[in-house]
């Protein structure tokens, strides 16, 4: 028998569901329109981008190398989001695992694959997880808002990148960048199309998923985390205290941005240079948020946005700016900000269905 | 009072609203409610909480339209779309929680919404002036240029009623007005309604207090469960029968507490400091015992220090100076966790934004605070199995409703949400428990479950501190009574030692040993 | 040179005194934004996408028409409607106002990158535009020390100075000022007086755009007079900080405002009078960076956030 609760609970799954389902439909059709607005087919662009991402192995190859990290900096947005902060700054947190793991895998060359790759995993995620925790300190500390100290952070991270790499670190000519990793901090591929690899990083980043879904519903520490994140007040008095969840919370959404920035490092570059995190980090905003923060669910919001990504590369050639998933991105999350109007229009679409159907029944009566 | 006769002398009436039915997506707040104040009389409105009082002054004021009914106000039909539209019909409202813009000054949320100018620019020196006045006239005694964050819970009330004077308000109303005073304030704020009365103000007054409405009221309006039970003549009624229309059955008014034997001291507070938010000293030299089976009540009036104890004992608020023992140990300063950890729980003030966390289902915030013990944790992994059982045991036995461990604590009433937090608190067998304000905002029914409960402790020889704003309920429940002015204590006595006049005096800052002069005298 | 040679150097030179007021000018007028949309209880981390679209339309209207006036007047039509956007959301969905400023800031950086192509032709940044007028005040320029900062300068700093002064006079001297700042701290006061809270908060809001695009606009069309997509990079966060550290106060975020100023200025002096290797100067850019998250850190709670800023105002 399931109780009333249950059947509620039941009903605010399908709206989880529905919700982002909704703003993302609403806001590929809105980006249709600017696509009409500056001359161009939205259909042809459309059917390019589907072929962009799914088309070939190539393809395919690419959309899988995109999501791996786009999946991590989800979860370390999701899982933030969740215990209560606004953790905005997975950029500069990825950047951070990506120069702490080429750091180190430099270093490992004459030790082998078994122990190299996972310090240098670690290395990552320590080195992500070191940043958030400036912010998760301060936040704890002084109250100071992490989505300015993130920021901050980001832009620090950035030009640190910048100096490492033309400093310190800097190795040819031409664009300033590191040196390659150590071959036995490499990750293996896990399939080879053609030019493009499959990276074998997306197993660890769904483990990932896993673990962090596993954290959140089922340990004392995802209980807290949770407490922390709905009601402070009340989560103080239960005895959990406040500031060490703030930190924790932050170095674990950060070692799961560090662990993106490492991945990419490990298995598709190889070394860093100037900006190599291309804004995964601010599309993990976009991705938790219509995964609805939920780590199985930003599984499938990872996939669609590196999806999106993929194929919008393609978009260029038939005169679409790439940028339009910006755009997109931008429009979706305004929606779920906003989520009480698609919840009112969800309403008032199942109050006009119930309206018709009774209808009908009343006409075959009649009849 | 039939129907026929206000409509025939509707002239006679400052308000008169008919037939009145309001709906909330879940309640139905007010039920065909007909209510009605001559002019220039003090009108009671009186029920438990959740009546429908204050729903019903709502949309007097125009903060709510009625689903259905008509509203007369000064002989005219009337349609407030807002509360601007009832401030130009001549009514004014001092709500319950007050209205006030804390950073602003008196004179600036006097004027808020209808300000001086003086070309584009606001009038400060005028309007310091208009309130100056007003204040002289009635005896309505305020600073001014103070903000009002700064100034006393009692002066705030009386810029409430400023505010609306200074409105050209007619008829008053005054949402529970006496909850935040001492029983002298209380008479002084009796003689101000009083000399509005003879100005020719109509008072509409609601309470849940009767001794008091039958002390200020002419007329006294019943409500309960949304509906009018009857209106009467003060001078008509008495206490016993306004009881009896307010609940609809007759109510114990006090409870039975059994004589016990005390154990040894357990708790230990002395010579304590605790600091606001503010960081200005709240608590300030506070020492007391608690014994085994004991109950110390904390009597005194909101904002005394009481709310900074509470949580400076629980471990929520760091206890600047002074010692806090339990059972022979030093615990001050201890982490809320280690504090319980010894068996001290705590009903907090505040059950919507510190009892509980209303996103998590019932059987989540049962266990808070012991969420990573065994048997409901084991390794960092949480035992569904333990936890669920725990608490369905939980819920049966303090009768949570609905029954259900799966529903969100945030959709319980507020009753069953306060059960939830005493099953959580008491459920645990604590050895010393800390209770603020345990009963605020609950209906009868709720209040004699709750005080059951802190009696069967006491039997069971838990120590309780018990913190309350309502002097009735100290009495009722407490042992001993320790009185609390600006976070000193004012002194301590046995239960029965005192009247209340003389606990009203100690509320007001009058030192036991004062009292006990005077009484000599 | 040593730095400390550098810096006093620095110190005693006019032009680190206007590169000063130059680099706080944005952050004065998106900082009075942002303490326009809070006061009233509103809060708008999107102050960066405002002031980036700002400039961007300014930009794209001066490109069509060469006259930088309409370019100015249509970048603060921009920044209203993006303004308005969160407005809409915030007060009539009771949004989420943290994220629905991030989802604008994506929309202004998607709108910049996808019409940039289209329009200029290329992307990353535009070719040189005509720039707001300077103003020389002949007279004031031969005075020494005191002419080589304030002889000349873009008209966008007596904009600033009007802005200070008006929002000052607004926010304290008017009935509107008082309406704001109780619409900020206790809304339900407010309406039961009959105060517009919804109308007083759109007013906020609106005006924070306005006065973002006119920051964002200094950058593209007062400073260097070409607009480039990484613009504000990150002027928008520390006009937030500015604000904060300003205590609410347009008078307050000024003087913060010039605090980062002189930080920016400081970095630019010591970069151009030492002879530096590119990855030190690289590093130097941490600077402002570093400076606007010790403020953040250090200053929070010494100074008071309007009660509501950031609550959705429902009634029952």
């Amino acid at each position: 028998m399931a109780s009333k609760s249950e059947v509620t609970n039941m009903r605010s799954k399908w709206m989880s569901f529905l919700v982002p389902a909704l703003a993302v439909l609403v806001s590929l059709l809105i980006g249709a329109i600017i696509i009409l607005a500056i001359g161009q087919n939205p259909i042809k662009a459309y059917g390019v981008m589907l072929k962009g991402a799914f088309g070939s192995r190539v393809a395919w190859a690419d959309n899988i190398t995109k999501m791996t990290s786009l999946l991590l900096t989800g979860l370390a947005v999701g899982f933030g989001f969740r215990a209560g902060v606004f953790n905005i700054g997975a950029e500069g947190q990825m950047a951070m695992g990506g120069i702490f793991a080429m750091i180190i895998g430099l270093n490992l060359g004459n030790v082998p694959p078994v122990i190299a790759i996972p310090l240098t995993i670690l290395a990552g995620m320590l080195g992500g997880a070191f940043w958030a925790s400036i912010a998760g300190w301060l936040k704890a500390q002084t109250g100071a808002h992490e989505v300015i100290t993130t920021i901050m952070l980001n832009w620090i991270a950035y030009h640190l990148t910048n100096y490492l790499v033309s400093g310190p670190f800097t190795v040819g000519i031409g664009i300033p960048k590191s040196p390659e990793i150590a071959k036995s901090a490499q990750l293996p591929p896990l399939l080879t199309a053609q030019a493009s690899t499959v990276p074998s990083g997306i197993i660890i980043a769904i483990a990932a998923a896993i673990v962090i879904y596993i954290l959140l519903e089922k340990t004392t520490l995802g209980y807290e985390a949770k407490a922390v994140g709905f009601n402070p007040y009340a989560a103080e008095y239960g005895g959990i205290s406040i500031s060490k969840n703030i930190v924790l919370t932050m170095a674990i959404s950060g070692a799961l941005a560090g662990l993106a920035g490492a991945l990419e490092v490990m298995c598709v570059h190889h070394r860093i240079f100037g900006a190599f995190t291309s804004d995964r980090g601010f599309d993990g905003i976009t991705i938790a948020l219509i995964g609805q923060n939920n780590p199985i669910g930003i599984i499938f919001s990872a996939f669609l946005i590196s999806s999106l990504r993929a194929g919008s590369n393609s978009m260029q050639t038939v005169g679409v700016p790439d940028d339009i998933i910006v755009i997109v991105q931008g429009i979706i999350i305004f929606f779920v900000a906003a989520d009480r109007i698609i919840k009112t229009w969800i309403i008032k679409a199942s109050k006009l269905g119930k309206n018709k159907s009774s209808q009908t029944i009343k006409g075959g009566e009649e009849a | 009072m039939s129907e026929e006769n206000i409509q025939e002398t509707l002239k006679d009436y400052a308000v008169y609203m008919k037939n009145i039915t309001k709906v909330f997506p879940k309640v139905v707040a007010n039920d065909n409610v007909n209510f009605a104040v001559k002019k220039g009389e003090i009108h009671a409105l009186i029920g438990e909480n959740g009546a429908g009082k204050t729903t019903l002054m709502n949309q007097l004021y125009g903060l709510y339209k009625p689903t259905s009914g008509e509203i007369y106000v000064f002989d005219k039909k009337v349609d407030f779309k807002g509360p601007s539209d009832a401030i130009k019909a001549g009514i004014g409202m001092v709500h319950q929680h007050f209205m006030l813009v804390d950073n602003l000054t008196v004179a600036e949320n006097v004027v808020l919404g209808s300000e001086p100018k003086k070309g584009i620019l606001f009038d400060l020196k005028f309007a310091k002036k208009e309130v100056k006045e007003l204040s002289e006239r009635y005896g309505l005694k305020v600073d001014v240029d103070a903000k009002i964050e700064d100034i006393p819970v009692g002066m705030q009330q009386r810029v409430e009623i400023i505010k609306t004077l200074y409105r050209g308000a007619d008829i008053l109303i005054l949402d529970e007005p006496t909850a935040v005073l001492t029983p002298q304030e209380t008479n002084e704020l009796f003689e101000i309604l009083r000399a509005l009365k003879n100005d020719g103000k109509t008072i509409i007054f609601i309470s849940h207090k009767l001794k008091e409405v039958l002390e200020i009221s002419d007329t006294i309006t019943v409500m309960r469960l949304g509906k009018v039970t009857g209106t009467v003549k003060t001078s008509e009624t008495n206490e016993k029968e306004l009881a009896n229309m307010m609940v609809g059955r007759n109510v114990v008014l006090s409870i039975e507490r059994p004589p016990t034997t005390l154990g040894k001291s357990i708790v230990k507070v002395e010579n304590i400091w605790v600091k606001d938010n503010r960081k200005l000293d709240a608590v300030k030299d506070l020492s007391f015992e608690i014994k085994e089976g004991e109950i110390l009540g904390i009597a005194g009036v909101a904002g005394n220090g009481q709310t900074e104890l509470a949580e400076a004992l629980s471990g929520l608020r760091k206890i600047e100076s002074g010692s806090y023992m339990f059972n022979g140990k030093e615990i001050t300063n201890l982490s809320v966790r280690e504090i319980r950890e010894l068996g001290i729980s705590h009903i907090p003030e505040d059950r919507q934004r510190r009892g509980l966390i209303p996103e998590f289902p019932v059987y989540f915030n049962l266990i808070l605070s012991q969420h990573y013990k065994e048997p409901f944790a084991n390794r960092g992994f949480l035992n569904f199995d333990e936890i669920k059982k725990y608490s369905h045991s939980l819920v049966k036995k303090f009768d949570v409703r609905p029954p259900d461990i799966y529903n969100l604590a945030g959709n319980l009433s507020g009753g069953n949400q306060q059960k939830v937090i005493l099953a959580r608190e008491i459920g645990s067998s604590p050895k010393f428990i800390i209770v603020s304000q345990p009963t605020r905002g609950l209906d009868v029914g709720a209040i004699e479950y709750v005080h059951k409960e802190l009696i069967n402790l006491r039997l069971n020889k838990g120590a309780v501190l018990l913190i309350s704003m309502e002097l009735e309920e100290i009495l009722s429940l407490s042992d001993r009574i320790l009185v609390m002015y600006e976070g000193r204590s004012m002194g301590e006595f046995e239960n029965g030692e005192l009247t209340i006049e003389e606990i009203g005096l100690m509320m007001a800052g009058k030192r036991i040993e004062e009292i006990k002069v005077l009484e000599k005298v | 040179m040593t730095w400390i040679q550098a810096i006093f150097t620095a110190l005693a030179s006019p032009l680190f005194y206007k590169l000063t007021i130059l680099s706080a000018l944005p952050l004065v007028f998106a900082g009075i934004g942002g303490v326009f949309s809070e006061i009233t209880g509103v809060t708008n981390i999107a102050l960066e996408g405002i002031m980036k679209l700002g400039g961007f339309v300014a930009a794209v209207f001066i490109f069509y028409t060469g006259n930088p006036w309409i370019g100015l007047l249509m970048g603060m039509i921009g920044g209203l409607v993006l303004a308005f956007l969160h407005a809409y959301v915030s007060i009539e969905w009771s949004a989420n106002q943290i994220v629905s400023a991030t989802a604008l800031i994506l929309i202004a950086q998607g709108t910049v990158g996808f019409l940039m192509k289209p329009i200029f032709g290329q992307e990353g940044q535009t070719d040189f535009l005509t720039k707001i007028p300077m103003i020389k005040i002949e007279p004031l320029k031969k005075v020494p020390f005191i002419g080589e900062i304030f002889g000349e300068l873009s008209a966008f700093f007596y904009i600033a100075i009007g802005v200070i002064i008006f929002s000052w006079f607004l926010l304290y001297k008017t009935p509107l000022g008082l309406r704001m700042r109780a619409v900020g701290e206790n809304p339900q006061a407010a309406d039961t007086l009959g105060v517009n809270v919804k109308g007083i908060r759109y007013f906020g809001v609106l005006m924070s755009g306005v006065l973002a695009a006119l920051g964002g606009m200094y950058i593209a069309i007062g400073d260097i007079g070409q607009f480039q997509e990484l613009m504000p990079a990150g002027k928008g966060f520390i006009a937030l900080a500015a604000m904060i550290l300003g205590n609410w106060n347009p008078v307050g975020t000024m003087w913060a405002a010039l605090l980062f100023g002189a930080a920016d200025a400081m970095n630019i002096q010591l970069q151009t009078l030492m002879e530096l290797p590119s990855e030190t100067k690289a590093l130097l850019n941490l600077l402002p960076f570093v400076l606007t998250i010790v403020v953040v850190g250090g200053f929070i709670g010494k100074t008071r956030a309007p009660a509501a800023s950031g609550v959705p105002y429902e009634k029952e």
